[in-house]
């Protein structure tokens, strides 16, 4: 068998990446619920809002650390696995790493110790600071990384200079066009909401499943309401984020958006593809159900709108993977809708909440994670055969490196994200279902109080 | 040296490489001592486990976090190096980010699972310390020979692994004297002696090996009258291997005194080694290679990353200095509420 470095490249990159956003996903927002508890709690001083606290302190931790270590392996994978990615946009790519783990990482990485194990050895207003600073730095850091992906897929504010030997390099001619480029404002809005998304209905679907085993206590219903309603007010906004997301990729990443909706041909009047199978040899579209005029309804917002087919472009990205993983996040995200908004009837209502809407959120507690990752997949092979957008393809990154010696990499990785992932899963039902099994027994609790003992030991002397 | 650096207006690439050599000691010296004492757990008790890890608990985030930086600089102030580095160590790379994913997880796992659960991510976080410590010391090994090919470099670059393993243990254990009390203290100082008789040969190794593999290095220590101004840095290692190790033998003190001593001590070695090691290498970034100018990037990107480098590190050792007020004194229990 002929091992491709190039595909195993690939794969392997886009397994970590895949690996990865799951738990940035998570963490961006859990920053900003917790401090909403603290917050809750600093002003009713009511303990509920504290325990919850405590319960997704954990959760954060457990999901930042995996986090800290699945984005540490990407940043040596631009070097291991594509180093013709720095060499050629570097000047731009640099700065943007550098200001996220200057600004960013450091801030969370360093306050989170004061955030995790702070509480009794700090004064309340600095453990408040030190949640606010975390939250802060990994919303700082998507920023960074958001500015960066999006100058992957419409750069500008540069200029190609070949260099000695000949090979393009990328220097920045304004670096407000750099950081601000057109897709930026979307990227970052989209990416930032459904990251609010992927925390409720974590929070909501660990709530719940305490809720069903009979622990409903205050903290776990205020944490179960506050996801719900978080959720039902975030949906809506993120539709409309997606829908002006898709609008701007239309100007500037056509091919993408003739990918998503499968449009093989220029077409005025096109219809929406609700389902369908992309036939590549045929350039058609296999057992489509279509609803017309529709596509050219929501993009163009006109009835004869004209959508650009795949016919149009030189370079085209794979289309059935982005059509079938767009589907699925605008599924998702439409469950998500029907999910929380039932949801927050049953708040507002002051009605009880039935059995099966719990198991439907329980069912529902990575379904932030699953969209997400959908919505990447849709965005990043989009951009195909491109690494950064009519600047430099993909392949033309790839490092000297041998399929065998990526193929071994990547089965350790493949199997260490599996192991991970299923570790992840069952820690956090383990965690919330001892949390509800009433024995108040804290596992964290380890180690007795040396300090104090330490600090007694001096005075007797 | 220093004429060479302000003559040529090449300030930037240089500045860089400092930040970034500065980056990579100040790493090797925060997460030296956690993944030491990572490593040591394997010689403790249980209950001896939950403290040591306890007492590197609020930290270890954040140390890990200079590897990124370090990294970060090499690849985004030095992209060409970045990549020429990287490729060539792939397999040792993957092999420390195993380790390095293993450990961090297992940090946070072992106190959220069930506790028959516990001591398999107790062994998974020994094992993800120690495959990062040797992976990082064989690298080291690679980089001292220019990636040469071959069974000598091969067991060369593993002795440098076995030996930075060793180091950090050595500093891994000064920490636990510091942090630690009655009985884990005492093993501490064990260990202490211990994997100092180990890193002295390490040194030796890597003192020994580096000018006999090349020329150039060899002339820039032995020659006249560079060598007067040189001596000073194995001197002061030599001495102050001895007084750790007098002072090791007449460790613990009463009432506590000194617990911290071993640690600058070790530190200031560390310091020493780093400094000879980049004296021998400058101005190559990929030794005998590639220098510093070669692989830099333009001047306009660098100069913004120093704009924001200024602005954000004293900041961060401020920060980084008030983590370590917070949480100084003895290990105690690690909780979250």
């Amino acid at each position: 068998m002929d091992l491709d470095p190039f595909v195993l490249s690939r794969i392997q990159f886009a397994a970590n990446i895949t690996f990865h956003i799951m738990f940035p996903s998570i963490t961006i927002a859990l920053g900003w619920i917790l401090l909403f508890f603290k917050i809750c709690h600093n002003m009713t001083k009511d303990e509920a809002w504290m325990q919850a606290y405590f319960f997704f302190t954990k959760v954060f931790a457990l999901s930042f650390a995996i986090g800290v270590v699945s984005g540490v392996t990407m940043s040596f994978q631009f070097g291991t696995n594509w180093p013709g990615f720095m060499e050629a946009v570097g000047n731009i790519a640099g700065p943007l790493l550098a200001y996220e783990v200057l600004t960013a990482f450091f801030l969370e990485a360093t306050f989170l110790g004061i955030m995790l194990f702070g509480y009794r050895r700090v004064p309340s207003w600095l453990h408040t600071l030190a949640t606010v600073l975390v939250a802060v730095g990994t919303t700082l850091s998507a920023f960074w990384i958001l500015v960066l992906n999006s100058w992957m897929h419409t750069p500008d504010g540069f200029e190609m200079i070949a260099n000695e030997n000949g090979l393009l390099q990328a220097h920045v001619t304004s670096w407000w066009e750099v950081v601000f480029n057109p897709s930026m404002p979307y990227r970052l809005v989209h990416m930032l909401l459904a990251s609010g998304l992927t925390a409720s209905f974590l929070i909501a679907g660990l709530s719940a499943f305490r809720y069903l085993r009979g622990d409903q206590s205050f903290a776990v219903r205020k944490a179960l309401c506050t996801a719900i309603m978080i959720a039902a007010f975030l949906i809506p906004l993120q539709i409309l984020a997606g829908h002006e997301h898709g609008i701007n990729t239309k100007h500037h990443q056509p091919a993408k958006i003739a990918a998503m909706e499968a449009a093989w041909e220029t077409t005025k009047g096109a219809p929406l593809v609700l389902f369908g199978l992309p036939n590549k040899e045929t350039r058609s579209n296999d057992y489509a159900i279509e609803i017309p005029y529709l596509a050219s309804l929501i993009v163009t917002h006109k009835v004869d709108g004209e959508i650009k087919g795949l016919n149009e472009f030189e370079h085209i990205p794979p289309v059935t993977p982005i059509f079938f993983s767009f589907r699925i996040m605008v599924g998702i995200g439409m469950l998500m809708l029907a999910v929380s908004w039932l949801g927050s009837y049953f708040i507002l209502r002051k009605k009880e909440f039935p059995k099966l809407y719990l198991y439907a959120l329980i069912a529902m507690t990575f379904s932030g994670c699953f969209a997400t990752i959908a919505g990447w997949y849709v965005t990043e092979i989009g951009r195909q055969p491109w690494l950064v957008q009519d600047v430099l393809l993909t392949k033309d990154a790839l490092g000297p490196v041998t399929g065998g010696m990526v193929f071994s990499t990547l089965m350790m990785y493949l199997s260490v994200y599996a192991f991970l992932t299923i570790s992840y899963v069952t820690t956090l039902f383990y965690l919330a279902k001892k949390a509800g099994d009433g024995s108040g027994r804290d596992p964290e609790k380890q180690v007795i109080e040396g300090a104090e003992r330490h600090a007694n030991m001096i005075k007797a002397d | 040296m220093i004429e060479q650096i302000f003559a040529e207006g090449y300030w930037l690439p240089y500045t860089f490489a400092f930040l970034m050599g500065l980056s990579m000691l100040i790493y090797s010296i925060l997460d030296g001592y956690d993944l030491g004492v990572g490593i040591l757990i394997i010689d403790a008790e249980d209950e001896e486990k939950d403290r040591m890890i306890a007492s590197i608990g609020p930290f270890w985030d954040a140390n890990e976090t200079w590897l990124i930086l370090g990294v970060g600089l090499l690849l985004v102030a030095f992209p060409m190096a970045h990549g020429v580095i990287l490729t060539h160590l792939y397999l040792p790379v993957a092999v420390m980010l195993f380790g390095l994913i293993f450990r961090g997880v297992a940090f946070d796992f072992r106190a959220k699972v069930p506790k028959e659960k516990k001591s398999r991510w107790n062994h998974k976080f020994f094992l993800g310390s120690l495959l990062t410590a040797l992976a990082q010391g064989y690298m080291l090994g690679a980089y001292i020979l220019g990636f040469q090919d071959g069974w000598s470099a091969f067991f060369f670059s593993c002795l440098i692994a076995v030996c930075v393993a060793a180091a950090y243990c050595l500093i891994g254990a000064c920490w636990l004297i510091m942090k630690c009390e009655t009985d884990l203290q005492k093993k501490a100082v064990k260990w202490a002696k211990f994997f100092l008789l180990f890193s002295i040969l390490g040194l030796a190794a890597v003192s020994i090996t580096t000018p006999l593999m090349s020329e150039r290095i060899f002339e820039k220590w032995f020659s006249f009258p560079a060598i007067l101004a040189l001596l000073p840095i194995p001197l002061t290692t030599g001495i102050l291997i001895i007084a750790l190790y007098v002072l090791l033998r007449h460790m613990p003190f009463p009432k506590d005194q000194y617990c911290w001593l071993p640690l600058v001590m070790t530190v200031l070695v560390y310091i020493l080694s780093f400094v000879g090691l980049a004296y021998s290498f400058f101005p190559y970034i990929v030794p005998d290679q590639m220098t510093i100018i070669e692989a830099a990037a333009a001047d306009d990107s660098l100069l913004i990353m120093l704009f924001g480098a200024l602005i954000v590190l004293p900041i961060l050792l401020g920060y980084t200095a008030l983590s370590y007020y917070i949480f100084h004194g003895k290990a105690t229990e690690l909780s979250y509420d």
